[in-house]
């Protein structure tokens, strides 16, 4: 051939992967469209949780604010206590003789009757405590959120207990017969001060029934009480004379006024109580600060329709052949348009989430409006992980989008896979156990890491979607959502590889 | 050797159409090659298979020896246009061409230097949703042109020019060859490729049924005839018959000769006192010559799929 081929002058670009995301991130930003639906994201999910805050009213139920434990969590603190104190180490021993219901409810399973060691009766102190309760054997428990559990001694039958000071460790014991000694557990309290509060305790969870029926489920209940026996009290130690009374009482959750009381007969101990010593839950009449943020699922659904568009809209044009033949390998073409759509939605929506948490917040307590306090880590992982649903779910659509290549049917399964369970779960369309069984499988699962307070096996409520539990836990949840993002995705890179453009 | 396009045993079924069978052809340097064919006859498919859109159930698609999955910075081998509607409404022209560029490591520079060689610096800046077909053309161009590739492959890109875009369209084709590039453009309308195709690839249903330069293929079609202008058309026509050629009317003062040359033509009428006012070798058109090649494979035109079948 006597004509040479052309060449160009020009030098040649650098066509790797960062390019291939430099085009993506140029072709999102250039339809004022597809800007105006990301900042309509952020906003719609900001204007909804402040709608959810302002509509809300509530009334504080157990004040305004409550008792914290040492942990920083809130708790609840209100039991009979008939104590005296006792200045450094030492050990209280005691027989528990019987444990009984009131007469209204009967004996609540998590009635308690024991022996306990509290750095002071302020609600909220620390404190380490062995006791008898109503249901579930014999337990040692600290700090409101420590449970530990013994022999399953019924509390029809009398049972030793003994709790043992030396220095910050104190160690629970129990015993049939006083002679032979199990130990149930150890615990260190960190900054008990030397001259503590020892003695017998006596209290009694609200009761509460639920009735499941379709359309979702309701429950009734109110404070019970429990009345103990104790005999063969003995405290080794510098102690100091009995005292009678209550933490936490009045005011004090759960507590029924006047419901406490105690008799001593010779070295016999009758006590009455009612109340709690436990980590406070959510739950109706309770805010937490994850409903700071119910306006996430609909800024979800602008998400989704965003991740759907960014590759249904180049099908619909025809420029996806423009994009193929741009950029040959298949694969890598989604990947850069996974990072640059995930990576925009997720900064989007990490500022409307801490735009709409801090003013869901300010509002809240401008009211009045009383939320129980977490941790700041816990905050932070409400406020990121709201942010990481939504660009996580923003790219698992960009996966549905590019395996069915339709915008309205992309968006349909998308939103039915995760807003749909979410809502339907959440607003308790659905009874509990199908609620559950869909936060369980679908990508609605990665809502769990907005729950804020964890779920306790040592309380009774009603662990439901609707009062803010999920059945996973909340990375778990979340990775529910990454692993049908990752599928989908896998599946999409193999079906753009295989189908002609 | 020379990025071209070459092409080799092209199957492809889409599911009871046979697409492309056995299609082979070579595009070369320098020079534009057309590549026509009656609507349906394969064209589209198989530019979509030369940049790997499309698999082919057989054969290979290579440009510049290699399949185009394997190219690296593939827009600096080859500058497509396959479909010029195929843009986002809401985004401006000048955009379309940046988003490319930054996939290719290109800048902004050399955006601005191709909306002015399509000749669209004043339209580049507006949404592309509202431009014109014969300015979507353009931005085709402009677009397969950005990486100042050796090789170009334009699908039909005379659609929607008015004249003067087919006269410039003309004119950037002519030199964008005579830079020594491959250019291959496709069109199911001859006289569009008139003046600037310099070789035909010439397809029907699917398969090769021409690969020529244009010169020898109008040479063909022309034949040796001769056309005659005459106010005594009858008498000429029996002076020459006589004379032993065939003879054909074409107009009420024109005649077709074949079977004697335009000397012997002007000596014979001489003779006869037989009077004309030119005696000229008759030169088909590039339609004609396609309508002589394509006149057995024409029958199909009506039952063809659409080009477009998907």
């Amino acid at each position: 051939m006597t004509i040479t081929g052309y060449r160009s002058p020009l030098p040649v670009g650098d066509d790797g992967f960062p390019s291939q995301v430099r085009a993506e991130w140029t072709k999102f930003r250039t339809v004022r469209g597809w800007v105006v639906g990301l900042l309509t994201a952020a906003v719609v999910t900001v204007l909804v949780s402040l709608l959810g805050a302002t509509g809300s009213g509530r009334s504080c139920r157990h004040g305004c604010t409550g008792p914290v434990g040492p942990g920083g969590e809130a708790v609840v603190d209100a039991f009979s206590f008939v104590h005296q104190p006792l200045t450094g180490d030492g050990s209280i021993t005691v027989r528990v003789t019987s444990l009984k219901g009131g007469t209204d409810t009967g004996l609540e399973p998590w009635a308690k009757a024991g022996l306990i060691v509290k750095a002071s009766t302020a609600q909220g102190s620390a404190y380490a405590a062995v006791m008898l309760t109503g249901g579930h054997g014999v337990r040692m428990q600290w700090d409101y959120i420590h449970d530990k559990a013994g022999s399953t001694s019924p509390p029809a039958s009398p049972r030793w207990l003994r709790l043992t000071r030396s220095g910050a460790t104190l160690t629970g014991s129990e015993s049939a017969d006083g002679a032979h000694w199990t130990a149930i557990g150890t615990s260190r309290l960190a900054g008990l001060p030397s001259t503590v509060q020892v003695g017998m305790f006596v209290t009694s969870p609200d009761h509460v029934e639920t009735a499941v029926h379709f359309g979702g489920s309701s429950s009734i209940g109110g404070p019970s009480s429990a009345t103990a026996g104790f005999d063969q009290v003995g405290v080794q130690g510098q102690g100091g004379p009995w005292t009678g009374g209550l933490v936490g009482g009045g005011g004090g959750p759960a507590a029924r006024p006047g419901s406490s009381s105690f008799h001593q007969a010779g070295g016999t101990f009758t006590i009455s109580g009612s109340g709690d010593i436990a980590p406070a839950v959510g739950g109706l009449g309770t805010n937490t600060v994850d409903r700071s943020l119910v306006g996430a699922f609909a800024g979800l659904m602008v998400m989704i329709v965003l991740g759907a568009m960014f590759i249904t809209a180049e099908y619909r044009r025809g420029l996806i052949r423009t994009t193929l033949t741009a950029s040959p390998r298949r694969g890598r073409v989604l990947a850069a348009k996974a990072l640059v759509l995930g990576g925009i939605a997720f900064v989007a929506a990490l500022a409307a989430s801490a735009l709409a948490f801090w003013l869901v917040g300010g509002l809240r307590r401008s009211k009045g409006d009383y939320s129980l306090p977490v941790s700041t880590l816990t905050e932070m992982r409400v406020v990121v992980g709201t942010a990481g649903i939504l660009a996580v779910t923003a790219v698992l659509a960009l996966a549905v989008g590019s395996i069915l290549r339709r915008s309205a049917g992309a968006v349909t399964a998308v939103v039915v896979l995760t807003v749909l369970p979410y809502i339907l779960a959440v607003a308790s369309v659905l009874p509990a156990a199908p609620a559950q069984w869909l936060l369980r499988v679908t990508p609605a699962a990665a809502f769990a890491i907005q729950q804020s307070i964890p779920e306790y096996p040592q309380v009774s409520t009603l662990y439901t979607p609707a009062n803010g539990y999920f059945p996973l836990a909340p990375w778990l949840g979340f990775g529910v959502l990454c692993a049908w993002t990752a599928a989908a995705l896998a599946l999409a890179v193999v079906l753009l590889r295989r189908r002609d453009a | 050797m020379d990025a071209t396009i070459e092409v080799a045993g092209l199957r492809k079924r889409f599911g009871s159409t046979q697409a492309l069978d056995g299609l082979t052809f070579t595009v070369s340097p320098g020079q534009v090659t057309g590549f026509v064919g009656p609507n349906g006859a394969g064209k589209s498919t198989t530019m979509r298979a030369i940049v790997g859109l499309d698999a082919v159930d057989e054969g290979t698609a290579l440009v510049g020896g290699q399949p185009y999955q394997s190219l690296r910075h593939p827009l600096s081998q080859v500058g497509a246009l396959l479909d010029a509607a195929a843009l986002q409404p809401s985004r401006t022209g000048r955009n379309h061409l940046l988003w490319l560029a930054h996939s290719q490591g290109l800048g902004a520079r050399r955006v601005d230097d191709v909306i002015e060689q399509a000749g669209l610096a004043t339209a580049a800046g507006r949404k592309a949703g509202g431009y014109s077909l014969g300015m979507r053309q353009r931005l085709g161009i402009a677009a397969a042109l950005l990486g100042d590739p050796p090789v170009l492959m334009l699908d039909e890109p005379f659609n929607g020019l008015d004249p003067e875009g087919i006269v410039w369209m003309r004119g950037l084709l002519r030199s964008l060859a005579a830079q020594g590039r491959a250019v291959l453009v496709s069109s199911h309308l001859m006289s569009e490729l008139q003046d600037s195709a310099t070789h035909l690839v010439v397809i029907g249903r699917g398969r090769l049924v021409a690969d020529t330069s244009v010169a020898d293929l109008v040479a063909a079609a022309s034949g040796d005839r001769v056309a005659l202008r005459t106010s005594a058309r009858t008498e000429a026509m029996g002076v020459l018959a006589h004379a032993g050629a065939t003879v054909a009317a074409t107009g009420p003062d024109t005649v077709t000769v074949s079977g004697l040359d335009s000397s012997s033509i002007v000596v014979l009428l001489g003779e006869s006192a037989v009077p004309f006012s030119e005696v000229s070798a008759h030169r088909a058109t590039l339609e004609e010559a396609y309508m002589e090649l394509t006149r057995d494979t024409v029958e199909f035109r009506g039952s063809a799929q659409p080009e477009q079948s998907r």
